[in-house]
């Protein structure tokens, strides 16, 4: 026999539960699904404020797009966040493998209280380094030039970088290190033919989240590049809204998702192992 | 095969001696055991053998070469450890063939070694799966399969019945057995477990606090224990300590039996008054506890009877005459707990 | 084919080569495996970190030929400016009070997210989307819903019939409005991440302890204050700590939703060390005002480092 009260106990719960949930998604959600909207409205609709910003009120259109791919260097941006996104991923390898390697297996103690120094330089970074850092790349005559984010990018992509790879050979049993060395190898040998193969989503999880730090660094860029050519997405789009004197939100809300989209998609499924990383690195030690 | 020396070895790890100068000099072929309890060194002890850590002091030898200061790959050592370390990405044939292709064989002749490894433990329909999909006792062979196929000097086992279920255990036991005298490559195996080292060994290292405290085969640590530590260890339950004086003498339980028993007997037997406070029935034997006579301070000591000695009934709160055939009580010393002379008491 | 008769394999240093025995002294392998990184960290972040503390001390401009040391003048300069008062004082204010909601949504949130349900991919997915995305791009987004004339957020109030037509908050134009912004799209960036951490660690509690409470007769609220949170600690300090960097640290919100304004209103630190050192040029005064966040910055992090440390659980 069903007890009416305890079944609307029931359903209250599972509202209350749904309702806290959806307030909390849009919540996060809306800036993007407002730029969803206003990259296909048209402009009389989008300036008509006796409209409902949230619905079509005329028919959605492609124009802004179009404008944004071909009236901007919106694709120049994209381009030169990849390239330099792609070279820094590479040089952060090459430093971060071996060094997470030796802060681990091969340094005892001292190793893991480097480890959380290198950990605190990541915090220190661009924030408090970027002014010393502007002139320091004018002296090396990088200025307004890629190749300046390419040569500063890594210095906080790789303390970060090694933190996060540390946590992940930690996981890795010594017992398999050990029967390689026996099994004829070097300690080196162990390490390229036994350690590395078995890493390689930990080392892929480290190209993922470089290579999100390279498209949301903001600041070295701003400071470094002054030329619109030479922008990355983060600083050209809002810089060609702050420049610009007419405001066209439609081209600049699509430019704003279409950068977005392909980091969020990425982000997401790497989100696991990423926590996983940090929170081993972090209260293990 | 060859013949591995440990001579005068230490290990110190800050403050904690976890290896306090052990000598050892095995004998080719043989399967020697080293036992002791949880962290007394056996383990430290086989790892510097292995190559995996060096010694505070002391020197290591295989076959004549002192090795000390080598890696673990200029030994021709084997080794199999409690958890396999199986490489988790790579099949069972290439975690097989791995030692080969880390000292570069040819392609045929892993192939064939590879095969040749496998038949041995009857692992070759694994051949292309991954360790994952195997069960515990089939990883063991595969782990055994890796250290045999290089042919080493020495085969070193680090506890590798300790992740299967008791019932595989057994069976797993007269398995390695009898492919280690297949072989005959002399093998060093540590365990905590006494029942394997007894079963398995030629000869027996008991190992405690980093010493070694006697080396000799299964019969001799049992029946002739050099000092109380080994006679305590080995035997379940463990031999019967009693003091008296400055000193101790011992008898194990399954030779602590009703008096009449033994009339007939050609040795001599020494009696005890026993009073019972408990029996435990275990299915083949009983074990009967108790307290000596007044003379040994009321000692609490335990009787193994078996089972199908059913014409004793024991009561318990009764007293009975209970003896030990005289060769078979042992004499230590208290103090250093070494063996000494009979004394009579 | 057995091995018994084998000939014994040979043994000893001649069958692996000097230069690779010598590879096996791990101490040396140790440092030259991490000797790339740490020469590129002290040359790219030590380096320009006394750069910093050298410029702050002189009078430097992006112009400067020469340098000139001039003590803490520049810092005296600075402090007795009205800008830096605020400045600090919206620096900790934003931090801070950001950081405290965004603990307590992340916990209800995370709290929610425990449990499965069909979509719950997607959903996380929506829920990330602050944190993931390009920070100025997704700040831009509010730009358009804070402005004055066409923020949607406006048109909803208005017509949702409590506030009436002529309802038009000037969020990014009015201090205390601003102020207000910026802290909520604070909150709006962090709690992903603080949530998805804090998540993490709820799922880290082992279930039979979460069992022996429930035995032992712990309500639900008890179990979460008594049980779950002190064996969180450490992973919340974790959250915590990222999120005051982040946030102290952070320039973009400022510069893109209101440049510091109304009236250098919401300047922050870093905002302040931009304008100054870049905008105007006065290299000293910006390495000065971004100094100021360094023992901050330092302090929290060794802090909090200690407390996880103590609070280890497992």
């Amino acid at each position: 026999m069903r007890n009416p009260l305890a079944r609307l106990k029931i359903i209250a719960k599972k509202l209350a539960y749904f309702g806290t949930l959806g307030v909390f998604t849009l919540f996060a959600s809306l800036p993007f699904i407002w730029m969803l909207i206003t990259t296909f409205k048209q402009n009389p609709d989008l300036y008509n404020t006796a409209n409902n910003p949230y619905i079509f009120n005329m028919a959605p259109t492609l124009t802004h797009l179009r404008e944004l791919f071909m009236q901007t260097l919106f694709l120049r941006w994209m381009l030169n966040t990849l390239l330099v996104g792609v070279l820094v991923v590479i040089i952060t390898l090459i430093l971060v493998i071996p060094a997470a390697y030796s802060l681990v297996r091969l340094s005892g103690r001292l190793g893991e209280r480097l480890g959380i120094g290198i950990f605190l330089t990541y915090l220190v970074a661009p924030t408090i380094l970027f002014i010393p850092m502007a002139r320091v790349v004018a002296n090396l005559g990088l200025q307004d030039s890629l190749w300046s984010l390419v040569v500063v990018f890594p210095s906080f992509t790789v303390p970060f970088g090694i933190w996060l790879l540390m946590g992940f050979f930690k996981s890795i049993p010594r017992d398999l290190e050990e029967a390689a060395m026996i099994d004829g190898n070097s300690r080196l040998g162990a390490f390229i033919r036994m350690v590395l193969p078995i890493s390689t989503p930990g080392i892929l999880t480290i190209v993922i989240f470089t290579f999100t730090l390279v498209v949301q660094e903001f600041i070295y860029t701003l400071t470094f590049i002054t030329s619109a050519k030479s922008y990355t997405v983060s600083v050209g789009v809002p810089t060609f809204l702050v420049h610009g004197d007419v405001y066209n939100w439609g081209a600049m809300m699509g430019g704003c998702l279409i950068a977005s989209l392909p980091v969020a998609i990425l982000y997401n499924f790497f989100l696991d192992r990423f926590i996983g990383g940090l929170t081993l690195g972090a209260v293990k030690g | 095969m060859a013949i591995v020396e440990v001579k005068g070895v230490e290990k110190h790890f800050d403050e904690v001696k976890a290896v306090d100068g052990i000598d050892l000099l095995s004998i080719e072929g043989e399967f020697l055991v080293l036992l002791g309890p949880s962290g007394c060194g056996k383990t430290t002890l086989l790892r510097m053998v292995a190559g995996l850590e060096k010694p505070t002091a002391g020197e290591i030898l295989i076959g004549g070469e002192v090795v000390t200061h080598l890696p673990p790959r200029a030994r021709g050592v084997a080794m199999v450890f409690q958890s396999y370390a199986l490489y988790p990405h790579m099949t069972i044939f290439k975690n097989i063939a791995f030692p080969l292709k880390s000292m570069g064989m040819p392609k045929d002749y892993i192939k064939k070694k590879v095969h040749w490894a496998a038949s041995m433990f009857q692992i070759e329909r694994f051949l292309d799966r991954k360790p994952r999909e195997l069960s515990g006792g089939e990883r063991q062979r595969v782990a055994l399969a890796r250290a045999l196929v290089r042919e080493p000097n020495v085969f070193l086992l680090d506890e590798p019945l300790s992740n299967l279920d008791a019932k595989l255990r057994t069976s797993a036991r007269e398995e390695l057995y009898r492919f280690q005298k297949e072989i005959a490559i002399t093998t060093i195996y540590v365990t905590h477990d006494q029942i394997e080292a007894m079963g398995m060994g030629d000869r027996i290292a008991v190992i405690d606090h980093g010493k070694l405290r006697q080396i000799g085969t299964p019969d001799e640590v049992y029946f002739d224990p050099e000092d109380t530590f080994v006679a305590g260890f080995l035997g379940s339950p463990p031999m019967n300590l009693v003091e008296v004086g400055d000193k101790v003498f011992g008898f194990r339980p399954e030779c602590f039996l009703p008096q009449e028993i033994y009339l007939g007997c050609r040795d001599e037997v020494t009696p005890f008054g026993f009073q019972v406070t408990r029996v435990e029935n275990l299915g083949s034997d009983r074990l009967v506890y108790g307290n000596l006579g007044e003379r040994f301070d009321h000692h609490h000591v335990i009787a193994n009877l078996p089972t199908s000695f059913t014409q004793y009934p024991i009561e318990t709160g009764a007293t009975y005459k209970f003896a030990v055939p005289s060769p078979m009580i042992k004499f230590f010393d208290k103090k250093t707990g070494r063996r000494t002379k009979i004394f009579s008491f | 084919m057995t091995t018994g008769n084998a000939p014994p394999r040979p043994v000893g240093a001649e069958k692996v080569g000097r230069i690779s025995l010598l590879l096996d002294n791990e101490k040396l392998l140790g440092i030259l495996m991490i000797a790339p990184a740490v020469l590129y960290v002290l040359a790219l972040v030590g380096y320009p970190l006394v750069l910093a503390f050298m410029y702050s001390l002189s009078d430097i401009t992006i112009g400067s030929v020469s340098y000139n040391f001039v003590g803490l003048e520049k810092f005296k300069e600075i402090i007795s400016d009205s800008g830096f008062k605020i400045a600090l004082k919206n620096t900790l204010l934003f931090t801070f009070v950001s950081q405290a909601i965004v603990i307590v949504l992340a916990k209800i949130l995370a709290l929610l997210l425990v449990k499965n349900f069909k979509g719950k991919f997607f959903l996380r997915a929506l829920i990330l989307m602050p944190y993931v995305a390009p920070i100025s791009l997704g700040v831009i987004g509010w730009l358009w819903m804070l402005d004055s004339i066409y923020s949607p957020i406006n048109w909803f109030l208005q017509h949702s019939g409590l506030f009436g037509k002529d309802f038009r908050p000037m969020w990014l134009g009015k201090p205390f409005l601003a102020m207000f912004s910026i802290i909520t799209v604070h909150v709006w960036r962090m709690l992903p991440l603080a949530t998805v951490i804090i998540l993490a660690g709820l799922t880290s509690i082992p279930q039979d302890i979460q069992d022996a409470a429930q035995v032992d007769g712990a309500g639900y609220f008890r179990n979460l204050f008594l049980i779950t949170i002190p064996m969180m600690l450490p992973i919340m300090m974790v959250a915590i700590l990222f999120g005051i960097v982040y946030t102290a640290s952070d320039i973009i919100i400022i510069l893109v939703l209101t440049r510091g304004g109304p009236y250098d209103s919401t300047q922050v630190l870093v905002s302040k060390a931009f304008y100054t050192g870049i905008d105007a040029s006065d290299l000293a005064g910006g390495a000065a005002y971004a100094l100021f966040l360094f023992p901050l910055l330092l302090a929290v992090a060794i802090f909090m480092l200690r407390i996880a440390r103590r609070a280890e659980v497992t």
